[in-house]
């Protein structure tokens, strides 16, 4: 070898060790931190291990499967999950969208007013649940208090049935509205003010615009905001947790509340890591759904 | 004119809808006991500290007359979240960068399904890993350890620090680490010579990211907590009296426990929308 090929041999082989010590680290913690415990519960789903009794851990096959699959109860919590997730995102979509067409030309004072309508997503959902159950509260609650001044009756927001999963849906939306505003501003903003001066120029109404300029153009960014709000909504454990626990009776059970209840209250580990399986399965088919948006999103 | 009036009114409704529930909490947190259920609500009050006291244990005395049983036990769970959310992110970030440069600029094999690997493990539900970890940490005896939980946050953060990183080190031009290495600086020299300078206010908003994350996280610290490294959002939580919800001091510990993560979004507005996207959308 002479000493061209040997410098560049050496830069070569640097350059390897080089990306060996900047992505290995990370590489390995993702994989040790996150297979590692997949590979482990997958195991133990085919047990019938409980982290609470020490006995002899047996393996049952697929019965914890096909017990949770058989249970018509999970697929109540299921309903309910989605019921949950289709109200607050369809509504969130709405508001957030509409939020970020008003905002969209700039006025005095705008940096200030889309900071602040930020602020609800970026605290914490335990926090937030607190805040609501306070101003939710049925007697001393000053949102039953603000409805009053329009003459509307108390309402019993976290304690009646039929109206507890939409006071959840209704914090889970002043909290993530502002995501989706975002979002949708970020692509309102990207939009070539020449496009409009052309419609201007050919006398194009209100409606054309918005239908032929403003929609196509934000819509693939609209799509990415629900699709995380969906991947997100589905999974909600905290607001559920804090606000009613499941509760009353089972109406705000959501397939997370109902999969901590089984891991941690009853304590049959086994059988929730395979409850755990079965969502991921179907967690991982919306994420790709998702990834697939962001590459289109991405080449367009 | 009236079409500007309509939207004035409009973005108010909006400010007033995002904003009363905050200042609820944080007049709450102000106001005396038979003030905070009254009925009708106090919109005017003599303003007390008192909750604030008993929060950090400054008046017990005073306290029991109003039926709290022993200390409040926020400020050891405050510090702890400050050390769990500060030494996890500072973790997440080291490492994120240093791979995200290596992705931003070397050829690396099967780079795609990397980076989908790297940002898949974010979107795996807490719940479902949170079995394992909880299995998988009492046989380590992890848990309840701060080691244990900033091992958790910062696997959580990793993945968003190399995808947010990545973005912003793309940005940088390719021709200044060029010019260095010509000037006879090494690659590794010229990452810390030149990129990182170059780099900084993004690493600076992926901080501010990665911290508002560990620091809100309530699942793990649930599970994965009791007593020595429980951090502050489950234990506000706990923060009950002989005379049920102590309304006032989980006021009290909620802005406190706000003031930073408000603060911090105001300094990472301008990359609000990178961060929450995993840095997919560029402004």
């Amino acid at each position: 070898m002479d000493g061209k090929a040997k410098a560049i041999h050496q830069k070569a082989l640097g350059e390897y060790r080089l990306k060996l010590y900047f992505i290995g680290p990370t590489l390995l913690v993702l994989i040790i931190m996150n297979i590692f415990p997949l590979i482990w519960s997958l195991g133990l789903s085919f047990t019938n291990y409980s982290s609470l009794v020490s006995k002899q851990i047996s393996f049952v096959g697929f019965s914890n499967y096909s017990r949770i699959l058989r249970d018509p109860f999970i697929w109540k919590y299921f309903q309910t999950t989605a019921r949950l997730v289709i109200v607050a995102v369809g509504v969130e979509f709405l508001l957030g969208f509409g939020l970020a067409l008003l905002l969209k030309e700039q006025f005095k004072g705008w940096g200030l007013v889309t900071t602040l309508i930020l602020v609800p997503m970026m605290l914490s959902p335990v926090v937030v649940g607190f805040f609501w159950t306070f101003i939710m509260d049925a007697n001393f609650g000053v949102l039953n208090f603000l409805l009053s001044l329009f003459g509307l009756k108390k309402v019993l927001w976290l304690t009646n049935p039929h109206i507890a999963l939409y006071a959840v849906a209704l914090v889970d939306i002043w909290m993530w509205t502002p995501f989706v505003m975002l979002i949708s501003l970020t692509g309102l903003l990207a939009i070539p003010k020449s496009l409009y001066e052309a419609a201007d120029i050919d006398m194009a109404s209100w409606w054309f615009k918005f239908r032929r300029i403003t929609l196509p153009l934000v819509s693939p960014l609209l799509v990415l905001a629900v699709l995380f709000r969906v991947i997100d909504a589905f999974k909600m454990f905290d607001l559920v947790f804090i606000m009613t626990g499941g509760g009353p009776g089972d109406v705000t059970e959501t397939v997370s509340m109902s999969l901590y209840r089984l891991a941690f209250n009853k304590f049959k580990t086994g059988e929730s890591c395979a409850m755990a399986y079965i969502i991921l399965i179907l967690i991982i088919a919306l994420s790709n759904l998702l990834i697939r948006w962001i590459n289109r999103t991405k080449a367009a | 004119m009236t079409r500007r009036i309509v939207k004035g009114i409009l973005i108010g409704l909006a400010l007033f809808f995002f904003l009363f529930p905050i200042y609820w909490i944080v007049a709450t947190s102000f106001k005396q006991w038979p003030d905070i259920f009254a009925i009708p609500p106090k919109f005017v009050f003599t303003s007390t500290a008192l909750h604030y006291k008993a929060l950090f244990n400054l008046n017990l005395e005073e306290m029991a007359k109003f039926g709290q049983a022993g200390k409040s036990l926020f400020p050891p769970r405050f510090v702890n979240s400050i050390i769990i959310a500060g030494l996890s992110t500072l973790l997440s970030v080291v490492l994120g960068t240093f791979s995200a440069y290596a992705f931003s600029r070397f050829k690396v094999k099967g780079e795609g399904d990397l980076l989908f690997f790297i940002l898949s493990t974010r979107m795996l539900p807490p719940i479902v890993v949170g079995i394992p970890f909880f299995v998988l940490y009492r046989a380590l005896r992890l848990i309840d350890t701060h080691v244990g939980l900033i091992l958790i946050y910062m696997t959580f953060n990793l993945s968003f620090a190399v995808w947010l990183m990545k973005g912003f080190i793309d940005e940088i031009p390719k021709e200044f680490e060029e010019a260095a290495m010509v000037d006879g600086y090494t690659r590794w020299e010229a990452f810390l010579k030149v990129i990182l300078p170059q780099a900084l206010s993004g690493i600076a908003a992926t901080a501010v990211f990665c911290l508002i994350t560990a620091w809100n996280e309530f699942f793990f610290a649930l599970i994965l907590t009791s007593e020595r490294a429980r951090t502050a959002p489950p234990s506000i939580a706990a923060v009950q009296g002989t005379a049920g919800i102590n309304w006032g001091q989980i006021a009290a510990g909620v802005t406190v426990f706000l003031i930073p993560v408000v603060v911090f979004t105001f300094l990472v507005r301008k990359y609000l929308a990178r961060g929450l996207t995993f840095g997919v959308i560029k402004r």
